[in-house]
């Protein structure tokens, strides 16, 4: 008998002893072959009204979103991506953009309870160790969206998990100075000019000028 | 829906069975089922047929029968040539010379940062086991040199392995260069030809487009011996080189998977690893797989034939691939060496796209080709032989590699180029990334920030710090 790859059941095969599914389901592979919501022309400055990168530290895919959003009800009218990554990187921020525009778009509080799990589940499952490939659109999303409280001064509303808030008044974390010196601010006063950091809270100075300093060194020295 | 073209290239992962030696198997898996080492009538019938396998692979590889070991992959056969020198000329064994006891280490082994991982994990399990390890640096090209290679050997140095040719990128290592340097360093401290150290070299990509005669090989790798097969002007005119032990893979010379072979030059004295009746000269317990070792055989004969016609085809289409992706696509790198290297190798990195995704938008155009990409690796770590190379991980993540096979024709490169260039424009408006082509750091910094660098980045920086592999 001569098997073909159409004899393969492409939504079922799963590991024989990890019971890991390790290949696309069909709703996996229709969003990966013909992604929704994809950027495709390069954004004008300020076309968008926030923006989001984030890297994954298991792959190294990167994922960039952007965003626009109705001030008045706060619902995102239009999500559009663009991803340095594998299938289920493709695959897993098309379904999250779809499940953002549905019925028109939904408000950021709705957006944000969508979970990698719902991700994963509304594409018929991803492989095991591809899951982290869904948390990657969640997390370009997350970063979208506090760039976004960022803009429009609802500082308090920024959530960072896992960082330390240096300026508590705009909400600014050590990931935001990090980031502004990777971009090239190696003073107070360049990260300064970028983030407005500390001109509310003096306090936070000290502390401020010593990540400048801890992450020039990292990324600038020897 | 149209009749699919299918392209396979790759051949570098899995080699289809060549139907003569599907036939030439055939009996060893039906009638023809005695134990090789039963002395009645069927017994002596598989034996047979096993000697003369031996026989043919000794004739291919320029060698003696009795230095020809069967065993059940390419990757046993590496792990047998490490381990069983590693445990056999192990320095803290010896105790009627004197004073051993007291060693550092249990011995050195040389090898380099772009091996097969059945080579490298060999030796991280041997360095675990009290063995120091040096992983010799490739440049740019993934070539490592003579003199590197000279200055690393030291008196305690028992075993080296680096690869006749690089199952990822192609690039022929100068085995005869190395061969020689060791025979020159050998000579300065006073050793033997069979005291260590000793050379293995991993040919389970070489074996079907290079010279493989254990004497003399890497002299012209390409060319290799003249198709009369002049065997003592080949192996009398460079005597003071060689290798001494060789690892070949049946499953890459259009040979049955499950079944390799190992060189081992006659006076090295190897411990097994697998214990029992003494078969394979006592180093590889276990009745002999006649069906495959007579496939394996049939199917290095066939490749030996064939080296040299289907090399310079190779060659033509390789470089048909590889102009017309150049000319086709822009921002792509080539990995590996330009000319030395695979007659069938085509290895690149085309940039700001990840190679799974790649992969997987080929295989729906019928066309088979394997990645370096992080991605496509159960691990999640990108090919350690790109990183090697010197380039960013970014550059692993969207490299592809293209083996090219018996049945590949020029229509089907055209086929090829066709589809992928089509398929890069549309990764590419995925992509937002844009990488230099002459990069040597991660592109998109900003996206790792926090603790978030990959996983694999961090290590390297670590690797460097400790300056091993």
């Amino acid at each position: 008998m001569i098997i073909t790859p159409s004899d393969l059941k492409t939504s079922d095969v799963v590991h024989p002893t990890t019971g890991q599914k390790w290949v696309y389901s069909d709703v996996a592979r229709d969003h990966f072959f013909n992604p929704r919501n994809l950027m495709l022309k390069d954004p004008k400055d300020g076309e968008y009204d926030a923006v989001g990168v984030v890297g994954s530290p298991a792959c190294g895919d990167v994922m960039t979103m952007w965003l626009k959003i109705d001030k008045a009800d706060e619902r995102i009218y239009k999500l559009k991506w663009r991803t340095f990554g594998c299938g289920s990187a493709i695959a897993a921020t098309s379904m999250f953009s779809a499940m953002v525009m549905e019925n028109g778009g939904r408000t950021i509080d709705e957006a944000l309870k969508i979970t990698p799990q719902d991700i994963t589940e509304r594409l018929g499952g991803l492989p095991g160790r591809k899951i982290h490939c869904s948390v990657l659109a969640d997390k370009a999303f997350r970063k979208a969206i506090n760039n976004y409280f960022r803009t429009t001064h609802q500082h308090q509303r920024i959530v960072v998990e896992g960082a330390k808030v240096i300026d508590t008044v705009l909400n600014i974390t050590d990931r935001d100075i990090e980031e502004a010196v990777l971009e090239g601010a190696t003073t107070l006063e360049e990260v300064q000019n970028k983030l407005k950091v500390g001109v509310g809270s003096p306090e936070s100075i000290p502390e401020l000028e010593q990540l400048i300093r801890f992450y020039s060194e990292k990324y600038y020295d020897g | 829906m149209n009749e699919k073209r299918t392209v396979y290239l790759d051949h570098a992962a899995a080699t289809p069975l060549d139907p003569q030696v599907k036939e030439a198997m055939l009996p060893y898996l039906g009638e023809q089922y005695g134990n090789p080492s039963a002395i009645y009538a069927p017994g002596r019938i598989a034996r047979e047929a096993l000697d003369n396998a031996r026989e043919t692979v000794a004739q291919a590889l320029n060698c003696t029968a009795a230095e020809i070991m069967f065993t059940g992959s390419g990757t046993e056969s590496a792990n047998l040539a490490i381990f069983g020198v590693a445990r056999g000329y192990r320095r803290d064994q010896v105790t009627a010379a004197g004073a051993t006891r007291d060693l550092v280490t249990k011995g050195h082994i040389i090898t380099t940062n772009i091996e097969h991982h059945a080579v490298l994990n060999s030796c991280k399990a041997l360095q675990n086991d009290g063995f120091e390890v040096t992983y010799l640096k490739v440049d740019h090209d993934g070539l490592v040199t003579a003199e590197q290679f000279k200055a690393a050997i030291r008196p305690d140095t028992i075993l080296i392995s680096i690869m006749y040719a690089n199952n990822e990128i192609g690039t022929i290592e100068p085995i005869h260069e190395l061969t020689r340097a060791m025979q020159e360093r050998k000579k300065e401290l006073g050793r033997k030809p069979n005291d260590p150290p000793f050379f293995h070299t991993d040919a389970c990509q070489a074996a079907g487009y290079l010279d493989i005669d254990v004497k003399s090989l890497g002299v012209d790798p390409v060319r290799g011996r003249s198709p009369q097969g002049d065997r003592s002007t080949a192996s009398s005119g460079v005597a003071s080189s060689g290798v001494d032990l060789m690892t070949i893979n049946g499953s890459k010379i259009y040979g049955p998977k499950g079944t390799g072979a190992l060189f081992v030059r006659r006076g090295l004295k190897l411990q097994p690893l697998i214990y029992g009746g003494g078969q394979e000269m006592k180093l590889r317990s276990g009745t002999e797989n006649v069906a495959g070792i007579v496939g394996l055989a049939t199917a290095l004969k066939i490749a030996t034939q064939l080296r040299d016609k289907e090399g310079q085809r190779l060659i033509a289409l390789r470089d048909q691939l590889l102009t017309g992706i150049m000319d086709r696509i822009p921002k792509v790198v080539l990995n590996g060496h330009a000319t030395k290297r695979l007659p069938n190798n085509v290895d690149v990195s085309i940039l700001d796209i990840e190679g799974e995704a790649m992969l997987l938008y080929l295989d729906e155009h019928g066309i088979y080709v394997s990645t370096g990409s992080a991605c496509d690796s159960q691990a999640l770590d990108p090919s350690h032989v790109i990183l090697a190379l010197g380039k960013p991980y970014e550059f692993a993540h969207g490299s592809i590699r293209f083996t090219l096979g018996r049945a590949t024709s020029a229509a089907d490169i055209d086929y090829v180029l066709d589809v992928l260039s089509q398929i890069v424009s549309t990764l590419r408006k995925i992509s937002p990334v844009r990488i230099d082509v002459n990069a040597t750091g991660i592109t998109a910094k900003t996206a790792f920030v926090g603790d978030g660098l990959p996983h694999f980045v961090k290590q390297q920086s670590n690797r460097g710090k400790k300056d091993r592999l």
